[in-house]
């Protein structure tokens, strides 16, 4: 049924959807509402998975470590400094194996206090061991959480469904909500593995030597890499179920683009009606939206570039001293390669990237303006 | 040098099937708590205190499990009648 939604509400409905356990979470500007839906779903017997309102982040993960560890299907959300308070146990869920699924509301990191989006903070989890999507649409949030649930819960890794602060969590657009049977049949039950059992005793995660630890962070990283194909997969079976789907990697006219616009969230919708208009005046424009970050989709990005087309990486995301998040990672995905790659940083802390400014971007990069190695901070002049 | 390759045969996850109370965590202690039974009040503080949580509840005088603890004194700090001293351990 299709509902006007915000994207926080949008992450909700797919939680509830997935049949979640355990929901654990506690609220904070721009996730809030996404935890106020689930707790008034529950309260009205609708959510029928355990909510329990946390006294932190740092708990709220913990909680869900141990639920997860007894065979819940587990959620939360978070944003910034909910999440960068989350961080020591992020490391625990992913080592430990566990398939938690948390929604991830970008917004910028204090100090100065800013409440509005900005995806370093998910980005500094990069090393976390959690899978990352990056949505575009409130819809994209929603089917993010069904298809996460069955990658994670396949690969034994945790998932981040990310979507911008504001931009996307609290614009409301219209959404095409699927029934609980139409979710139950994309999403089976989750069955656990070694779980913990008072009938039958185990320890987990106990003190391990270096030998055994290496063997098990080369597993993550087998398993990490066998998600790309479960994501691929995942984003298949969905289009032939609900007639639409998302894969590792967003192209929009980019067969023969001269140069693309790389980006990724809310910003990638914005850069298709850029392409449009400058195709509109003869420009041979394309763009790029990344929807996977972990596991890097290197070579669904390389099968999607055109061999001599030049790369203009948008990033709301910054690593002092080096540059654009996205920006690194693409160029290294690519090496060695002797394409023009730039990157941009624009719109940290909110700033809007508009179809205009996201227009001069490209031309900037077109005409070969950019450095490749020295990354350009850009704002919007109007 | 060998490569590990990626490969399913690789452990996801070890399990034990051992409680890790197996893993007796109490031989790099230096001192050791000793309670002074004539004194001790049985009032608790030091199994409140203890950060091991290895300090036992007895009817009165609490025992101390030595297979955990690390001798860091924090019993002898708060004890209010003073009755917890700290004797060095042997050298090993």
């Amino acid at each position: 049924m299709k509902k006007v939604l915000m994207g926080n509400h949008a992450a909700a409905l797919g939680a509830a959807l997935a049949r979640v356990d355990v929901a654990a979470a506690y609220p904070i500007t721009p996730q809030t509402q996404s935890v106020e839906l689930l707790a008034e779903l529950a309260a009205k017997g609708d959510f029928k998975g355990r909510f329990v309102l946390a006294d932190s982040e740092h708990s709220a993960m913990s909680i869900l470590l141990g639920a997860a560890s007894v065979g819940a299907r587990t959620f939360t959300s978070t944003s910034s400094h909910g999440l960068a308070y989350m961080h020591e146990l992020l490391h625990w869920v992913a080592g430990a194996r566990l398939p938690v699924v948390m929604v991830e509301v970008n917004r910028a990191l204090a100090a100065p206090w800013n409440l509005w989006t900005d995806q370093t903070d998910s980005l500094s989890q990069r090393d976390t061991g959690w899978m990352q999507f990056y949505c575009a649409t409130s819809q994209e949030v929603l089917d993010t959480v069904l298809q996460a649930y069955r990658v994670a819960e396949r690969v034994r890794l945790p998932a981040m469904v990310v979507l911008d602060g504001f931009t996307l969590s609290h614009t409301y657009e219209p959404v095409d909500v699927p029934s609980q049977a139409a979710a139950d049949a994309f999403l089976p039950p989750y069955q656990p593995p070694d779980i913990l059992d008072p009938a039958r005793p185990i320890s987990l995660g106990g003190l391990t030597m270096p030998k055994e630890y290496f063997r098990l962070r080369r597993r993550i990283d087998h398993d990490m890499r066998r998600a790309l194909g479960e994501i691929a997969a995942a984003g298949r079976d969905f289009q032939t179920q609900f007639g639409r789907g998302c894969g590792l990697v967003e192209d929009y006219r980019c067969e023969d683009a001269a140069t693309i616009l790389v980006t990724a969230g809310a910003v990638g919708s914005t850069a298709q009606e850029a392409v449009d208009s400058l195709r509109a005046e003869g420009l041979r424009a394309g763009c790029l939206r990344l929807r996977v970050f972990r596991p890097f989709p290197t070579q669904a990005l390389r099968a999607c570039l055109p061999p001599r087309a030049r790369l203009a990486v948008v990033d709301r995301s910054y690593s002092p001293g080096a540059s654009g998040i996205f920006f690194q990672e693409i160029k290294a995905a690519l090496y060695p390669s002797r394409r023009e790659i730039a990157g941009y940083v624009a719109g940290l802390g909110g700033g809007d990237i508009t179809v205009e400014f996201l227009r001069d971007i490209w031309r900037d990069a077109d005409a070969g303006r950019a450095v490749a190695d020295d990354p350009a901070w850009v704002e919007d002049a109007r | 040098m060998r490569r590990v390759e990626a490969t399913d045969a690789l452990p996801v996850q070890l399990v034990g099937d051992q409680p890790t109370s197996e893993n007796r965590t109490g031989d790099w202690r230096s001192q050791r708590p000793v309670i002074d039974a004539a004194r001790c009040t049985g009032c608790l503080i030091c199994w409140k205190y203890c950060p091991e949580a290895c300090v036992t509840r007895t009817d009165k005088v609490p025992v101390i499990l030595m297979d955990y603890c690390k001798g860091c004194a924090i019993c002898a700090a708060e004890c209010p009648r003073d009755c917890v001293a700290m004797q060095p351990e042997e050298a090993a």
